[in-house]
């Protein structure tokens, strides 16, 4: 069976201004996003502060869990639904950067209790992070990000040529800025799991890269007359099929884990699946056309 | 047979009897002879997936340190009406140093052989001499206080895990983290409050005299008396809940400590109600001796963390090393309070920096979630890859089955933990180990598509594709070790199974599917190549 035929020639080079167009717009929305809503939304892990998460096994409206929890008189409280509709299921977080936050989730659980009866509901989950903590995990977090970048950028340097990784890594950054203005969008808070997830995408995304880069590189050593711009478009041409059922694959079992893996997994699922997304996108459009704008800009005399 | 062809096999069937030697304890339930000799270690679950609690705490190292300046400063002023040199104050001033007045010149000498002999520790920090009274600031050392600090933390370490021990929890961890951390997991907690309030008290047992003499009243207005402090009880009332408190003036002195007790236990009195029955060391039962028969008719306070358990009446001189903090407890509330004080008493207050506590339910429905999402995923894939390269695709599913086994396997040898994150870790590996089959089937077929021969073909794919595997995989794996280095808890699972899967992907992907592939080909000498 076959979904791409092997000798599709699309001309994907010719196209790279309207690309570059539609990538800047998405770009643009992300940070229209990112400054209307002020700035990423950290969740409780580099924020610090409380979450707890109860299940009430009868039917208990949000409004009446607001309620209930109204005369703690917390500041930042909020109450989301949680998992699906109907499940009677809540997460209550709360954001105390300063100040005790020890016994916060013992009087939550005593005002619910209080409230609704001691036998009807369920703490099913507590994390409480301290503001000194949630500094650190973010600096970890950041971290790893910074590390990974600059271990890539310097594997690529060393296995292909500059360009190539330079290449690679604007397009890491365009997928880590759309990336992180659809979860801005999607008003999901940015926790351990999140950086966890965009990592991965990080190193698919570069991995995608590195397979037509390897073939560009396969192929200007086969051709070396050929024009650069027609080498690169064949390049990726070849390698399509092979991205688009890498891409099939890995998001069949990220779909699952989105719609089956649970609730507490979903933010992850969600950064996963619109990395993906994006990743193989730009691994196709961006990062390869990249390389003619660089050779426009830093023209070689003598090419390898 | 080919000889390379041979090895290979041989290779690829150790791999997977050991893999499956690593997995039988997780899978099965394996005789005593078995556990005595082979690889026991099951797959263990984190907190998220088997519910417990997960405590980041944070020693005041700090605290340990005025502590035992004000020590030093009871300590001072006892060895100085010993040795009957004058003095004016005596008393612990900022950066933890004492601050000494001596009210004659003449004592100068006396003080500095004094100070040498009995506290060797103390440096001289600056010396000052006005109207014939003379103002010593002493510190203790620096090397001392570094030591003093991190005896705290060691102290506290070791003390925490008796109190853990004696709770009675299975597979707890507990380990320093950084200077002055303590991480701690408990797997299963049923109750997290409850092994918070264990885990987190201090449990300094003080016994002190109270002072009747003076006006109470007069004292919390605010005109406390020189060396009197006044301490609360807090009674809850086992019914209604509510608290009650009550005021003491207490005389500051600390006669005796917690550190003098041998055991502490749950006893029930006349009415049956619960009390801890302790006792005291042959040091300990002297000094308690001394102290009630010096104070009869006196009330002595138990105090535990600052707070007045109860005051009894000193009736007469107590020998024999026995007494008991009453303190209208519920059964439960003394036997941990027997754990604490069993135990011993913390250095230094903790703090806790961060607790994530996971329910037994959530985490089943998590690994339920979980397995699910694998399982359909993992059909998905499999299914589409036997549609798209036919024979192949099965090939490539078999690699894949294999690397989930190795995954499992490795996670039990290397004693990793599994997370959710951890799962779906092992999810995105089958759709990254594909990958690898991917790359070689689509070179593979375009081989065909030049007139090659399908053995000529599948060697052309493979050493294409190998390279181009390689450098796609490692950028993956840069990324996965870095997470490894700075996540934390779930995370850190989840780069362990990428980490895994994707070595693995590089083993059943790439040298799996060959040999299977060079049987059917060189061996069976097939003519067609189903893919």
């Amino acid at each position: 069976m076959e979904l791409i035929k092997p000798d599709i020639n699309i001309n994907f080079i010719g196209n790279v201004k309207k690309v570059l167009i539609f990538s800047l717009i998405m770009i643009c929305i992300s940070c229209i996003s990112l400054i209307i809503k002020g700035g990423l939304r950290y969740g409780i892990d580099f924020e610090g502060g409380t979450l707890v998460q109860v299940k009430f096994f009868t039917k208990v409206g949000i409004s009446e869990v607001r309620v209930a929890l109204d005369s703690l008189a917390i500041e930042g409280l909020s109450v989301q639904e949680f998992g699906e509709k109907e499940a009677n299921e809540y997460l209550i977080t709360m954001k105390k950067t300063t100040g005790e936050l020890e016994g916060m989730s013992e009087n939550i659980k005593a005002a619910l209790k209080n409230r609704f009866g001691s036998d009807s509901l369920e703490v099913r989950r507590v994390e409480m992070v301290g503001p000194k903590v949630g500094k650190d995990l973010r600096k970890k977090g950041i971290l790893a990000i910074a590390f990974s970048l600059l271990g890539m950028l310097i594997y690529i340097w060393w296995r292909f040529e500059l360009r190539f990784g330079v290449g690679a890594i604007l397009c890491l950054i365009h997928d880590v800025s759309i990336t992180l203005g659809a979860l801005s969008i999607a008003n999901k808070p940015i926790d351990l799991p999140i950086i966890a997830a965009l990592l991965t995408v990080v190193g698919y995304s570069v991995n995608d890269t590195i397979i037509i880069s390897d073939r560009i590189r396969e192929n200007l050593k086969k051709m070396s007359r050929g024009r650069l711009r027609d080498i690169v478009n064949k390049s990726i041409n070849q390698t399509l099929s092979r991205t688009c059922i890498t891409a099939g694959t890995t998001l069949m079992v990220i779909i699952a884990l989105f719609f089956l893996g649970g609730e507490v997994i979903h933010d992850f699922a969600f950064t996963l699946l619109v990395g993906i997304c994006i990743g193989t996108y730009s691994s196709i459009f961006i990062s390869s056309p990249l390389l003619i704008v660089w050779e426009r800009l830093f023209p070689k005399k003598k090419r390898r | 047979m080919d000889k390379n062809l041979k090895w290979r096999t041989i290779l690829i069937v150790t791999v997977i009897v050991v893999a499956c030697f690593y997995l039988a304890p997780s899978t099965f339930k394996l005789p005593s002879w078995w556990e005595s000799t082979f690889p026991s270690e099951k797959i263990s679950l984190g907190l998220d997936l088997q519910g417990g609690m997960h405590l980041l705490l944070e020693v005041e190292a700090e605290k340990a340190l005025s502590n035992t300046v004000d020590r030093l400063v009871s300590d001072v002023k006892d060895t100085l009406f010993e040795e009957r040199i004058p003095f004016d104050r005596i008393e612990r001033v900022e950066n933890d140093n004492l601050l000494v007045e001596i009210l004659s010149s003449a004592y100068k000498e006396k003080f500095s052989e004094v100070l040498e002999n009995r506290f060797p520790n103390l440096e001289k920090l600056k010396f000052d001499e006005k109207d014939k009274i003379i103002t010593y600031t002493l510190g203790l050392r620096s090397q001392d206080k570094e030591y003093l600090k991190k005896f705290a933390v060691d102290q506290g370490l070791e003390t925490i895990r008796n109190r853990i021990d004696e709770f009675g929890v299975s597979e707890p961890t507990i380990q320093k983290q950084g200077e002055n951390r303590i991480l701690i997991q408990l797997p299963g907690i049923k109750d997290p409050k409850r092994a918070i309030d264990l885990i987190g008290k201090t449990a300094l047992l003080e016994f002190k005299i109270v002072n009747d003499e003076y006006d109470i009243n007069r004292a919390l207005k605010g005109d406390v008396p020189a060396d009197c402090q006044i301490l609360y009880s807090k009674r809850e009332d086992k019914e209604t809940g509510e608290t009650t408190k009550k005021s003491y003036l207490l005389e500051k002195r600390t006669l005796l400590t917690g550190e003098n007790l041998t055991s502490a236990r749950v006893s029930f009195n006349q009415f049956n109600e619960p009390y801890v029955a302790i006792a005291f060391d042959s040091l300990g039962a002297k000094l308690f001796e001394r102290i009630t028969g010096e104070n009869v008719k006196k009330r002595l306070a138990i105090i535990l963390d600052n707070n007045v358990y109860s005051a009894p009446v000193i009736r007469d001189r107590i020998s024999g090393g026995r007494a008991s903090i009453e303190g209208g407890f519920t059964t439960a509330k003394a036997r941990d309070l027997a754990i604490v004080l069993r135990a011993g008493s913390l250095p230094a207050p903790v703090k806790i920096l961060e607790q994530r506590t996971v329910g037994p339910s959530m985490g089943q429905d998590s690994i339920r979630q979980g397995i699910q999402s694998i399982l359909i995923g993992g059909t998905a894939i499999v299914i589409f890859m036997m549609i798209y390269y036919h024979l192949s695709g099965m090939v490539a599913n078999f690699a894949l089955c294999f690397n989930m086994l190795i995954i499992m396997a490795a996670l039990a040898a290397f004693r990793a933990t599994l997370t959710l994150p951890g799962i779906a870790g092992i999810l995105l590996t089958i759709g990254m180990a594909v990958d690898a089959n991917v790359l070689i089937f689509e070179r593979t077929r375009e081989e065909l598509r030049t007139g090659k021969t399908p053995r000529a073909s599948i060697e052309g794919g493979y050493s294409k594709a190998l390279i181009t595997i390689l450098d796609a995989n490692i950028t993956t794996l840069i990324a996965a070790l870095f997470l490894f280095q700075f996540g934390t808890g779930p995370i850190k699972g989840f780069a362990v199974t990428l980490t895994i899967g994707l070595i693995a992907s590089l083993f059943t992907a790439i040298v799996c599917t060959r040999v299977i592939f060079d049987y059917f080909l060189s061996i069976r000498r097939f003519k067609k190549l189903s893919i």
